[in-house]
């Protein structure tokens, strides 16, 4: 078995080669959204083309650097040059930079931005690009760097360093210097990380146990799955560094059953872990034995709580238990067990490489460090996004993300998934950070942040969230199970347009009760989505209530399209892309919709370029 | 017994904790949870038949029909909502004569809605035997459909 040193010196010669000055290299994003928009057919082609050109180059696959927007993305580096990055490439495009990077030494305009030391005349450093510039990158930090797949790479990045000193120090050195780091967990409620390790590790009882939540349920999130699919030894190295806090020689990775390539890349990095010494019987000879088991979730959000999580390892249903005794004292088995998040697990790893006054650098006095968030929705550049805890929701809307698709108005940006809420354009000055969002009524999350404009209608926005509520409630506890019920039934009606004037004042009184009397997380927050859009857009409530009307268009009993004939154009657009062939008219001419074929699905009024198809307003309604 | 799935159980201990990770190998084996299986993972994992079916049908990913050789799962997260995820549901059932939750007659394709796939930078995207398609539109739909080698 190869000591600590050996290792890092074997993966640094690894490292330096793949990064061989003689040779061409060219990085492209596989993660999951790389695939999905064509990564895997962009290697194909470049290959293709190298071989026709008999050109050398090293292509690597990469996770994701999270510019979701531009995916796919590839990463052209020359022999002693910075790299130049493209997006949105295609395979006739991935041709073209082989010809222009490799062959002619010219490369293709359009480039987003270089990478690493140097400069190309006129194409900015893509971490000074506005996407990146607010961006502090640690938790993410390999993402799209490495290749995930060899522990070398990781390796040759101080990686398990924190894992070493983790051996070498004792619990409480280890505790302690978590509490001064301030890490608080990742996953949503925020609770601090060391608390929840020192009540674990002065439980009574042994074995203690490990388990990360991975099982990301929170539609709109993918945080997690970007670190796991890009960098999953930073989460076993976490793990490790837990384990020894804990006394625990057991973890647990539970993972989504839809994130196949996470979980391949994990079972991989487990493998290579293990294969180095580094996970398993006796880790680097210092008599500390820790197991990674993964757990493959089977598709309940009710999981992501942790005694229902629980439950689910241990094979039943996964319904949550009362608490307390609270998993730290009676856990898996019986056990004293922690349940930490991906992403807080990761920082751990962190903490303990670099130092807690390193992580604490950024932040605000209750939330320290950086945060990712999921950047989704009607914004111009979605992507993963890590800034500092304590940035405004208007930095990240409008510096990172770039404001609005297509500069329509800004209406609210959803915090937290089903558990969160919505905050307006008032509150985008709101700084991210624990409290400030609970105050506004929302929480924190996991981190997804869905953005969006004046055609989400936000009525329909809390029946989406309560159907979700409703569907997932376990159905143990009765005000989660029948209260979301009747407040989905409730909210149904007022899209219908059969919403009645009292149904808003019972809505709140509903949610009232469902938040205090439901058994666990999910349905004391199931309600956040209603009271959030209640208290910030009451207008809308009403408009669909007292007027039979959806101010955002949105609702189809409640609206009718129609297209001006004086700014319509013609171009027939709206009529290819209409699913249900009511728009008809002749090229050039006013095109106008059948209003008995039309299912009001608003596709056209997003797809015109000249703001020709709007709503027919209440009055002029026939 | 079948010996499909013989071989499956002999991998395992038949331990009550194992009932998941088991359930999820014969599923992933025959496409979906048969009776007959049900009560010999019961057997084998001395539980009673009931909590073999209490866990099966407390999971989303558990079917108990067959499924179709195109597995179609709509996204309906949060961020493919708000970007039109409910009219590419609607075009695939249009296009494919089922309704969410349903297998074709012929087997060839079967439609399903998840929580989230988790491409939400990507949206509206559905997944397909595992590979997730992006940017959907409804009029990308046809092409989707007949890129995943479908008849439809």
């Amino acid at each position: 078995m190869l000591s600590f040193s050996d290792l890092q010196q074997r993966a640094r010669a690894a490292w330096q080669a793949s990064q061989d000055g003689r040779r061409a290299r060219i990085l492209v994003g596989t993660a999951t959204c790389g695939r999905s928009a064509g990564a895997l057919e962009v290697i194909e082609s470049m290959q293709q083309r190298l071989a026709d050109r008999q050109l050398d180059a090293r292509i690597s696959e990469v996770g994701c650097i999270g510019l979701c927007y531009a995916e796919p993305l590839v990463a052209v580096f020359l022999p002693s040059q910075p790299g130049i990055v493209y997006g949105n490439v295609t395979p006739p495009l991935a041709e073209k930079l082989v010809d222009g990077c490799l062959l002619r030494n010219d490369p293709p305009a359009g480039a987003l931005g270089t990478l690493g030391p140097g400069n190309v005349d006129g194409i900015p450093p893509l971490f000074d690009t506005p996407v990146l510039k607010h961006q502090v990158r640690r938790v993410l930090r390999n993402c799209g760097f490495i290749d995930p797949a060899q522990i070398d790479h990781y390796l040759a990045h101080d990686g398990y360093t924190g894992m070493v000193k983790a051996l070498a120090w004792s619990p409480e050195e280890i505790i302690a210097e978590m509490q001064r780091s301030g890490l608080r967990g990742r996953g949503g409620a925020g609770f601090p990380t060391w608390r929840k390790w020192q009540f674990c590790k002065d439980a009574k009882g042994t074995p203690k146990y490990l388990i990360c939540n991975a099982d990301e349920g929170d539609p709109g999130a993918f945080m997690n799955r970007s670190l796991l699919e890009g960098d999953p030894h930073a989460l076993l190295e976490g793990m490790l560094v837990a384990g020894r806090a804990l006394g625990a020689s057991h973890g647990y990775i539970y993972c989504r059953a839809e994130y196949p390539l996470a979980l391949e890349r994990l079972r991989v990095a487990i493998g290579q872990a293990e294969a180095c010494g580094l996970l398993g019987k006796n880790v680097l000879g210092s008599g500390f034995d820790f197991h990674i088991h993964i757990k493959e979730g089977a598709g309940a959000f009710v999981c992501g709580e942790e005694t229902a999580l629980i439950a689910s390892i241990e094979g039943r249903r996964g319904t949550p238990r009362p608490r307390p005794p609270f998993p730290a004292v009676s856990g898996l088995w019986g056990k004293p067990t922690v349940i930490n998040n991906v992403e807080t697990l990761a920082c751990a790893a962190m903490i303990l490489q670099r130092g807690a006054d390193w992580f604490a650098e950024y932040g605000t006095e209750s939330s320290k460090g950086t945060k990712t968030f999921a950047l989704v929705g009607k914004v111009k550049r979605t992507g993963l996004v890590e800034v500092p805890l304590g940035t405004t929701l208007r930095q990240i809307v409008f510096d990172i993300g770039g404001g609005v698709l297509d500069d329509k108005p800004f209406k609210a940006v959803q915090t937290g998934g089903p558990s969160g809420g919505c905050i307006p354009c008032e509150l985008l000055d709101t700084p991210v950070d624990y409290d400030a969002l609970r105050a506004a009524g929302s929480i924190m999350g996991s981190g997804g942040l869905v953005v969006m404009d004046d055609s989400t209608c936000m009525v329909d926005f809390a029946r989406y969230f309560l159907d979700f509520a409703q569907k997932e409630s376990c159905g143990a506890c009765v005000p989660c199970r029948l209260g979301t019920r009747q407040m989905l039934t409730i909210l149904e009606d007022i899209t219908a347009g059969e919403g009645k004037p009292e149904d808003i004042d019972l809505l709140s009184e509903l949610a009232e009760g469902v938040q205090k009397g439901s058994l666990c997380g999910l349905g004391q927050t199931a309600p956040n989505p209603v009271l959030t859009t209640l208290r910030y857009f009451r207008d809308e409530y009403e408009a669909h209530v007292l007027r039979q009307k959806c101010p955002a268009g949105n609702c189809r009993a409640l609206i009718e399209f129609t297209i001006l004939s004086h700014l319509c154009r013609g171009c027939g657009l709206c009529r290819r892309d209409c699913p249900l062939d009511a728009i008809r008219g002749e090229r050039k001419q006013p095109h106008v919709i059948d209003a008995l074929i039309c299912s009001r699905c608003g596709l056209c009024r997003e797809t015109c370029r000249f703001d020709a198809v709007t709503l027919v307003q209440e009055d002029e309604r026939g | 017994m079948d010996e499909r799935l013989a071989a499956i159980l002999e991998s395992f201990e038949g331990q009550g904790h194992e009932l998941i990770p088991l359930l999820q190998q014969v599923q992933r084996e025959f496409g979906y949870l048969r009776q007959e299986d049900m009560r010999e993972v019961a057997r084998f994992c001395r539980v009673p038949e009931s909590q073999v079916y209490a866990v099966a049908t407390f999971y989303a990913q558990f079917r108990f029909r067959p499924i179709g050789r195109k597995h179609i799962m709509v996204c309906r997260g949060t961020a493919c909502h708000v970007r039109g995820a409910p009219r590419i549901l609607q075009e695939l059932e249009k296009q494919l004569g089922i309704k969410e939750g349903e297998t074709t007659a012929d087997l060839e394709h079967s439609l399903e809605t998840v929580a989230c796939i988790g491409a939400c930078g990507l949206s509206p995207c559905v997944m397909i035997n595992n590979r997730v398609e992006a940017r959907l539109t409804p009029k990308k739909v046809a092409e989707t459909l007949r890129k995943a080698g479908g008849n439809a």
